[in-house]
């Protein structure tokens, strides 16, 4: 039992506000999900301190500081938390390329399901195809994120 | 030491019930209307992050005042008194007009309008979801501040609150593709709907006939009808008529008079019929006197 598990809900609240840092509208589209990847590093790097419990509750924060649909992004986080639970013993043996694929895949597949339900319950947005962008660029920043958090982790022992 | 390989039926059944758990909420937001007071608790939960993210860029507002010029600062001092001089000239001017204008109604047995009560509110520098119009301010519940009330800047109607925080609260634009209000087009009293695009300086009004009088140039104001927004407030200008044979209603495109994407403050109305909660309805001189004081107060503290 080590002591230092608060560091896990500090890395989700610094992405948090990454997410509501302000951007320029044209860059908007492409700002990536720090939330998720966040989540996705400690699914894979520490699945028996974190759970899907926490994903939840950092998914329905995401969804109140966007302003969506409660449980639009948790849902989405849930589901990416759960393959990176389960696969988390096969993704720690590939290198990091290897995971940043499979994590922009994830990714891919979350922005489809948020993109899809506030599809459903309001009008979509135009050019819907440029928010796809973000998942693509989880290739470079899965690398960063990996190196930061492992670094963290690994320095402050935490777990 | 944990086991190499974990069964799993244990987690399948927790991602099941998480999955269920967040239709549920979805369904609940979207449907009813009791995750409000959800949305407010964590709304709160997170307003000092929101205030930490929007530091910086208040910071560099704020470090860009001090080091702006001293001929700078005179020359907008001069062109602000000059603009303070001719809206005293046209204060006094309506002034009078409004004596009238109550005398008369008097006379004519109508109800005296009172004054709309005002509170200056400053937007934070937060993004949210970029599929959607809107913006966050710095005063909640705790300000008084309810859900539904409209937000206009000093040019015309901005938008309403839709959630409420303790600190904070979210408003959607007027050009939200799901924001629509009634208005008026001021020179005829013709009643349409004005519909958001998406884009910051579009509005749709909708079901104009073609055979309508409208004409580039009109001036849109709220009609009021749908109780949530006072009536007479500008809401932009008629910018383009296309008249479609073929097609049951004319396509007009208005232009909003608001700066929905460059005013940094701007104003919380609570329309006559409507006082802050925990307020009874003062006579009208206090009002008055209340809403110099709240309007006030946010610019001294600058």
């Amino acid at each position: 039992m080590n002591g230092r598990w608060w560091l896990i809900p500090l890395t989700l609240v610094v992405a948090l506000m990454l997410v509501m840092v302000p951007l320029p509208d044209a860059a908007q589209p492409f700002r990536p999900d720090w939330v998720t990847l966040v989540v996705l590093y400690w699914c894979i790097a520490l699945p028996q301190r974190f759970g899907l419990s926490l994903a939840w509750i950092a998914g329905v924060l995401l969804d109140v500081a966007h302003g969506t649909l409660l449980g639009q992004h948790a849902l989405g986080v849930v589901l990416v938390a759960a393959f990176a639970l389960r696969e988390h013993q096969r993704l720690r043996v590939v290198p990091v390329t290897q995971q940043a694929v499979v994590v922009m895949l994830l990714l891919f597949g979350k922005q489809a399901l948020v993109l899809w339900i506030s599809g459903m319950v309001q009008r979509a947005p135009e050019n819907l195809w440029l928010y796809f962008a973000s998942p693509v660029l989880a290739l470079v920043f899965w690398p960063i994120i990996f190196g930061l958090l492992r670094d963290l982790r690994r320095r402050y022992q935490v777990g | 030491m944990q086991p190499l390989f974990q069964q799993a039926a244990g987690p399948t059944l927790r991602l099941v019930l998480f999955v269920i758990l967040s239709i549920l909420l979805m369904i609940a937001d979207h449907r009813y209307e009791h995750t409000e007071a959800l949305r407010g608790v964590l709304s709160g939960a997170i307003a000092p992050l929101r205030y930490a993210v929007s530091a910086p860029a208040d910071l560099l507002g704020w470090t860009s005042g001090h080091v702006t010029s001293r001929s700078d600062l005179l020359d907008r001092i001069d062109a602000l008194e000059q603009q303070n001089l001719r809206l005293r000239a046209r204060q006094q001017k309506l002034d009078t007009l409004k004596s009238e204008n109550e005398r008369l109604r008097v006379l004519l047995d109508s109800s005296a309008k009172r004054d709309d009560r005002v509170l200056v509110a400053e937007l934070l520098s937060v993004d949210l979801d970029p599929y959607r119009q809107q913006v966050v301010l710095n005063k909640g519940t705790q300000a008084g501040v309810y859900r539904g009330q409209p937000i206009i800047d000093a040019y015309g109607i901005m938008g309403q609150v839709i959630h409420t925080g303790p600190l904070t609260s979210t408003a959607l634009l007027i050009s939200d593709p799901n924001h629509a209000l009634p208005v008026q087009i001021n020179r005829n009293g013709l009643r349409t709907i004005a519909s958001g695009t998406g884009e910051p300086d579009r509005l749709e009004l909708l079901y104009i006939p073609n055979s309508s009088d409208v004409r580039v140039g009109d001036e849109v104001v709220t009609s009021g009808l749908g109780g949530r927004f006072p009536p007479n407030y500008p809401v932009g200008k008629v910018v383009q008529v296309d008249r479609r044979p073929g097609a049951p209603f004319a396509s007009v495109v208005a232009e909003p008079k608001a700066q929905l994407d460059r005013s940094r403050e701007v104003l919380l109305v609570w329309p006559d019929n409507r006082h802050p909660a925990g307020g009874v309805a003062p006579a009208d001189e206090n009002l008055r006197g209340q809403q110099d004081s709240s309007g006030n107060e946010p610019e001294q503290r600058r």
